[in-house]
């Protein structure tokens, strides 16, 4: 699956690694990094993170693979 | 059947069978693609990108990627929605035909269109020696490729790292570099890093940052040379004051180039810092003409911004790309006076030593800064900028949730130094002067530019040393 963070929106209050840690991190207190297409097996929890980030800076994918028509 | 409605049923068979073409398929591409399938246009949608990927997202790259936690391959950007689109993926745009109204590639093919989105964004300035940049290990990184390259070499690991300029692109190495326990150096002519973005009295704060964390960081000087071996590596380089550094990995972090070559001869306001444009994306003529079928966005695009005495301003932001593309979607498929115009607060981030460096507004737009909140000493503050009594901008370390205070006050004009936020405020609240270099020095160019007034100003130039 693929996602995207909006830093400028994000204010680091660390809902996402709480829920998913496999996929979000903070890098010191405040700075957030992300793995940006977690494994499918993890939709689940980084739905989970993107419904519980209080600034709503979490955009999941909302196609599937066959939809987006590209090649690479 | 009156004029209004000849115009409107215009409008309605463009968005049903019209021909829009959008060259750049990044970020703003995309996003711009997106927007005008979701306003309801139907027609045939065509988007050219010289990468041969789909759109993926860059900031990771000098960041999770190159520290080798997420592949490079792995940066492909979320869809809102489907763009049922002709996509040219590898094969760069050219030239443009206005009177033909017709993009030119690479191949040789011609792609005519009704209108057409720019949205060509730039690409990293490489170093000037083209013998020296063409050594092993010498690395710019704006691409995917660059950085998955990058990130290799990282990974073996090398015994140094030089950074050639210490903006946020090579402060960001740096500090990768750092938590690889690579040692590195930076070397930077301005007189701290991320001076011309923040200012100096910022820089000494990041100078400090970096200097606590083991980065052997030079500032003031430039680099002369870099030396090769036998098997042209690069091993060596060589500094202004005839001093050297070894190191195996050279980054090149010099700012970057918009790409508007392929517009030469188009007679659109295109040159050193952009495309001009109207706050709505329509580009600008080199007279100052607006045109009706051409648009503009994200790195590329250069806007008159209302709350900076209409000065043509420069972003190279992430938001900058989804909102202008937005923006400028909109408007292709719509008619005065639902035009919407694009008038972003500019704000970006940095993730570099562990600290979250944030800001909004234009902080090179002030002449003096005041430190409103935090501790300099922790490195956990807010400051504002200020300029004729007025808030600008505001940055912050580690203090993002306050950023939105200061946004609220930057947008209205507020005044300068602002008002206490009345929590964690500091004993000495003084404004000083923010030094900021003279923007003609060529060093540290920003990522967000005031560019005057007119369409096609060009008030400052890069200049590559000449041995």
């Amino acid at each position: 699956m693929r996602i995207v963070v909006d830093l400028n929106r994000c204010q680091g209050y660390a809902q996402c690694v709480y829920l998913a840690h496999e996929v979000f991190r903070l890098n010191g207190q405040e700075a957030l990094t992300y793995e940006p297409n977690p494994d499918d097996a993890r939709r689940l929890q980084v739905e989970r993170a993107a419904a519980a980030c209080p600034v709503q800076a979490i955009v999941i994918d909302r196609l599937d693979g066959e939809e987006r028509g590209e090649t690479s | 059947m009156t004029w209004r409605a000849t115009v409107e049923e215009l409008v309605r068979e463009f968005r049903a069978s019209g021909r829009i073409v959008i060259v750049g398929a990044s970020l703003a591409g995309l996003r711009a693609a997106e927007t005008l399938r979701e306003e309801g246009f139907t027609g045939s949608l065509t988007i050219i990108g010289d990468e041969p990927y789909e759109p993926y997202d860059r900031p990771p790259l000098s960041k999770q990627v190159l520290k080798g936690w997420v592949p490079a391959d792995h940066t492909k950007l979320p869809r809102m929605r489907e763009v049922d689109a002709d996509w040219r993926l590898g094969v760069a745009a050219i030239g443009l035909d206005r009177a033909a109204k017709q993009v030119r590639l690479a191949d040789g093919e011609q792609v005519p269109y009704d209108r057409l989105l720019i949205a060509t964004g730039t690409r990293a300035r490489q170093w000037p020696n083209p013998d020296e940049a063409a050594l092993d290990g010498v690395h710019t990184i704006r691409s995917r490729d660059d950085a998955e390259q990058l990130q290799k070499e990282l990974a073996e690991p090398p015994s140094r790292v030089l950074v050639i300029g210490a903006g946020f692109i090579g402060s960001e190495v740096a500090s990768v570099c750092r938590e690889l326990d690579i040692p590195v150096t930076v070397v930077e002519r301005g007189s701290a890093p991320l001076v011309g973005a923040l200012g100096g009295v910022i820089g000494e704060i990041a100078a400090q940052m970096q200097r606590d964390h083991g980065v052997d960081l030079r500032c003031g000087l430039g680099v002369s040379s870099l030396e090769g071996d036998a098997a042209g590596h690069v091993r060596r380089a060589r500094l202004s004051d005839g001093s050297t550094v070894d190191a195996d990995v050279v980054v090149a972090s010099l700012g970057s180039i918009r790409n508007v070559e392929w517009l030469e001869g188009s007679g659109l306001a295109a040159g050193f810092w952009g495309v001009g444009c109207d706050a709505g994306g329509r580009a600008f003529d080199i007279n100052g003409v607006v045109t009706d079928s051409i648009f503009v966005a994200g790195d590329v695009a250069r806007a008159p911004h209302v709350l900076y005495e209409y000065q043509f301003l420069a972003m190279e932001h992430w938001d900058n790309a989804v909102l202008g593309a937005e923006a400028a979607a909109h408007n292709m498929v719509n008619l005065e006076p639902n035009y919407r115009p694009h008038l972003l607060l500019p704000g970006f981030w940095s993730g570099q030593f562990g600290v979250n460096i944030k800001s909004v507004g234009v902080p090179p737009f002030g002449d003096e800064i005041v430190f409103t909140q935090g501790s300099v000493e922790e490195r956990h503050f807010a400051a504002a900028y200020g300029h004729r009594g007025r808030i600008v901008a505001a940055v912050t370390f580690d203090h993002g949730k306050w950023l939105e205070y200061y946004g609220k006050l930057i947008e209205q004009s507020g005044p300068f130094p602002p008002p206490p936020p009345g929590w964690d405020q500091p004993p000495d609240v003084k404004p000083m002067p923010a030094e900021f270099p003279d923007p003609r020095v060529p060093t540290a160019i920003p990522d967000v530019v005031l560019t005057g007034h007119a369409p096609s100003e060009r008030t400052a130039e890069f200049r590559p040393r000449h041995r």
